[in-house]
């Protein structure tokens, strides 16, 4: 008998009572329930030591160029639009793990934004890139476009697809290990600045 | 043969971590020695009671979303052979290779095996409750392949030689200057003039670690979930190893206990509200990855599923025990409980410590193996209260403690009894609390610390109306208890309070 065919089966004999479970009641605030506040998104992640920069599109890409030193070298996904990318930055095309390190900052776009809790969700779409790429260097640049905005963490469940790769982001690396306090800046990027576009 | 073979099956004795080697009673009197780890533990649960019940309060709907964490719960195990079965089928439909491990020996041979196939002799870990509970560590360790802890908190165990003592903050029992110096003994290459300042100490976790998550081609994760409609697997967490572990290495193997499956995706929507509040007090942690199978050019290319009995199928036997396996780890319950508060992690012996572990542990080595966890508790109801998934611990460690009565669980509860009847502040303060609570009925407020952080947004218990000593007494006077505590007929005395 495989392990397989062993567990299941046990599993079946400890359900032997057969349990009978009524649908769960899902009487908490649902997917469109509230229209995304803004200001909500803003005042979290600022809570949560991000920094944010409200500017238009045709903005983005002098503002990043403030964020890193004079000729900082900033990493972009293949498919980040033309006119956010700052003069000089370089686009990953599988690039090696110490290559993507070495980068000052890293500039992406994003898929959703959760106001309530001040999450930005990356999927991997070409203008976010390979995962590994949002993780290594220090600083974490990420446009955010309105639309992009929701209420609540149901909201952004709905609007994701599951089977891409995600991953899910709330401020900068960081710790309550020591003592049950928040600490910023462990092994994911130290800075998280977000650039919310005012014109979409 | 195979009807022998298929039954449900506590986990094996002589390997992992669910059982101590002293009982809780004789464990908790050299704790409680300890000053110093008291007022650690103190520190640390006061400050995440209070953020924790601030963020909860935000949510107007958070009743709502307990109710359906926990109805989900009761059914994914009332539905789990199929949707173990649907997530194989979609996480093989995703590249994934899903294996099955009846117990903590075979997960652990699977695990070794894989790791050697890759031919690396190192790997890096994210901190996972089932791979401490199986031993994980030795075994791969015995097999000459090196673990290497990337968590902070387990990193300050390993490095310290020492066990964890909370789920979610393994070393919630050192302060900052103990942290200092186990990194300044223990940790290659550290700056000697280190402080105590928690930043300085995270930062030299990053340098110590760097090179070593790029470099290391195999990483072995938990999950916190797996979904079984679309076969996502996700872990969450804070420091960033994690994102490291699940992104860079060209192998990863997860462990996962077979009841942390969900039905669909939809589901999240409710964990992932209920998880960051209870557990680190957050609105969301710091990062969350969630994978499904492999992605061609991004992430590891090879990725292993083992799914875990180990006991979880003699838990899932007992209709009462079964909502043991609701648990999300989230670890709220040893916060607000008085009894781990003063007793530290370690006195309970197994990998799960605090309430949670006096009813898990038990049922999954069975409760001869554990038999004075049960008596970890003096019934408050804290941890109901707290509890996420509301799931009952009070009425489940009342219905472990008549599942066995032999002498060696009478004297553990007669030293579980005596330790707590000298040392009656705390006590005291849990049990005015959990009065308070009965009297303020379902939306109370004001409790007294430590307690306080914890009732905004609550229910508060409907826990089995009898404190430890009301239940220690009447069982004295009645060899035989009832099955069920009655509610206590007289008020509490006046010195209790
Ligand atoms: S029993 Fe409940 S409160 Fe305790 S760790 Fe599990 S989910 Fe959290």
């Amino acid at each position: 008998m495989s392990s397989r065919e062993l567990i299941l089966d046990r599993v079946r004999a400890a359900l032997r009572d057969a349990p009978v479970v009524a649908e769960a009641p899902r009487d908490y605030r649902p997917a469109g329930a509230a229209p995304p506040d803004l200001d909500v998104l803003v005042d979290r992640l600022v809570d949560y030591k991000a920094e944010v920069h409200r500017v238009a599109s045709a903005e983005v890409a002098a503002t990043v160029a403030g964020l890193v030193a004079e000729g900082g070298a900033v990493l972009v996904p293949p498919g980040l639009p033309e006119m956010w990318r700052p003069e000089g930055a370089f686009a990953d095309d599988g690039l090696a793990p110490d290559r993507i390190a070495a980068a000052d900052a890293v500039l992406t776009a994003a898929a959703v934004a959760v106001a309530e809790t001040g999450t930005i969700v990356l999927d991997a779409s070409p203008d976010q890139g390979r995962r590994v790429i949002s993780l290594l260097p220090d600083v974490h640049v990420i446009v955010l476009r309105p639309d992009q905005v929701v209420a609540s963490v149901p909201d952004a469940i709905a609007r994701l697809d599951g089977r891409r790769p995600l991953t899910w982001i709330s401020g900068p690396s960081a710790t309550s290990d020591i003592e049950l306090n928040r600490v910023e800046g462990v092994h994911g990027p130290r800075h998280l600045h977000v650039l919310l576009l005012t014109d979409g | 043969m195979s009807t022998f073979l298929g039954m449900p099956t506590t986990a094996p004795r002589g390997v992992g971590h669910l059982r101590g080697d002293r009982t809780f009673p004789e464990a908790a009197r050299d704790a409680l020695k300890n000053d110093q780890l008291r007022r650690n533990l103190r520190h640390a649960t006061t400050t995440i009671r209070g953020k924790s019940g601030k963020v909860i309060a935000e949510l107007p709907d958070w009743q709502s979303l307990r109710d359906a964490g926990s109805a989900i719960k009761a059914g994914v195990l009332a539905q789990l052979p199929e949707l173990l079965e649907q997530l194989e089928a979609r996480v093989t439909e995703a590249g994934g290779v899903v294996h099955w491990a009846a117990d903590a020996n075979e997960a652990n041979a699977i695990v070794t095996g894989l790791v050697r196939q890759t031919g690396s002799d190192r790997v890096i870990k994210v901190k996972s409750m089932a791979t401490q509970e199986i031993g994980l560590n030795e075994a791969l360790e015995a097999a000459g392949i090196t673990p290497v802890e990337t968590d902070l908190a387990e990193l300050i165990v390993q490095l310290g030689h020492d066990k964890p003592s909370h789920i979610l903050v393994p070393a919630i029992h050192r302060n900052r200057s103990e942290i200092r110096d186990i990194f300044l003994r223990a940790m290659p290459g550290v700056d000697p003039a280190l402080t105590d300042d928690p930043p300085v100490l995270a930062a030299a976790a990053r340098r110590y670690l760097r090179e070593t998550f790029l470099s290391t081609t195999v990483a072995v994760s938990g999950a916190n979930f797996a979904i079984a409609d679309t076969g996502t697997l996700g872990v969450v967490e804070s420091e960033g190893n994690g994102r490291m572990c699940l992104t860079l290495p060209d192998t990863l193997i997860t462990v996962m206990g077979i009841e942390k499956v969900l039905p669909t995706w939809r589901d999240l929507e409710v964990f992932l509200q209920l998880l960051p509040r209870s557990s680190t007090g957050e609105r969301m942690n710091p990062y969350t990855t969630m994978w499904t199978g492999v992605t061609p050019g991004d992430g590891p290319q090879k990725f292993h599923l083992v799914l875990l009995d180990n006991g979880r199928t003699a838990v899932l036997s007992d209709p009462a025990g079964r909502q043991a396996l609701h648990c999300i780890r989230c670890s709220a319950c040893l916060n607000v409980c008085p009894v781990y508060e003063r007793t530290g992690g370690h006195s309970y012996g197994s990998v799960y410590p605090g309430p949670i572990g006096a009813v898990l542990s038990p049922q999954l080595t069975g409760v001869a193996d554990n038999a004075s966890l049960p008596y970890a508790s003096s019934l408050c109801g804290a941890c109901f209260d707290a509890c996420p998934v509301k799931i009952d611990i009070p009425s489940l460690l009342v219905h472990l403690r008549n599942r066995v009565r032999h002498p060696a669980a009478e004297r553990a509860a007669m030293a579980a009894a005596a330790y707590t009847m000298d040392r009656p502040k705390l006590y005291a303060s849990a049990q005015r609390a959990a009065k308070l609570a009965r009297i303020a009925g379902r939306r109370g407020r004001g409790l007294p610390p430590p307690l306080s952080g914890w009732t905004a947004g609550r229910d508060l218990p409907e826990f089995p109306k009898q404190t430890f000593r009301d239940w220690w007494a009447e069982r004295a006077s009645h060899p035989e208890p009832a099955s069920h505590p009655e509610p206590a007929s007289h008020p509490e005395r006046a010195e209790e309070t």
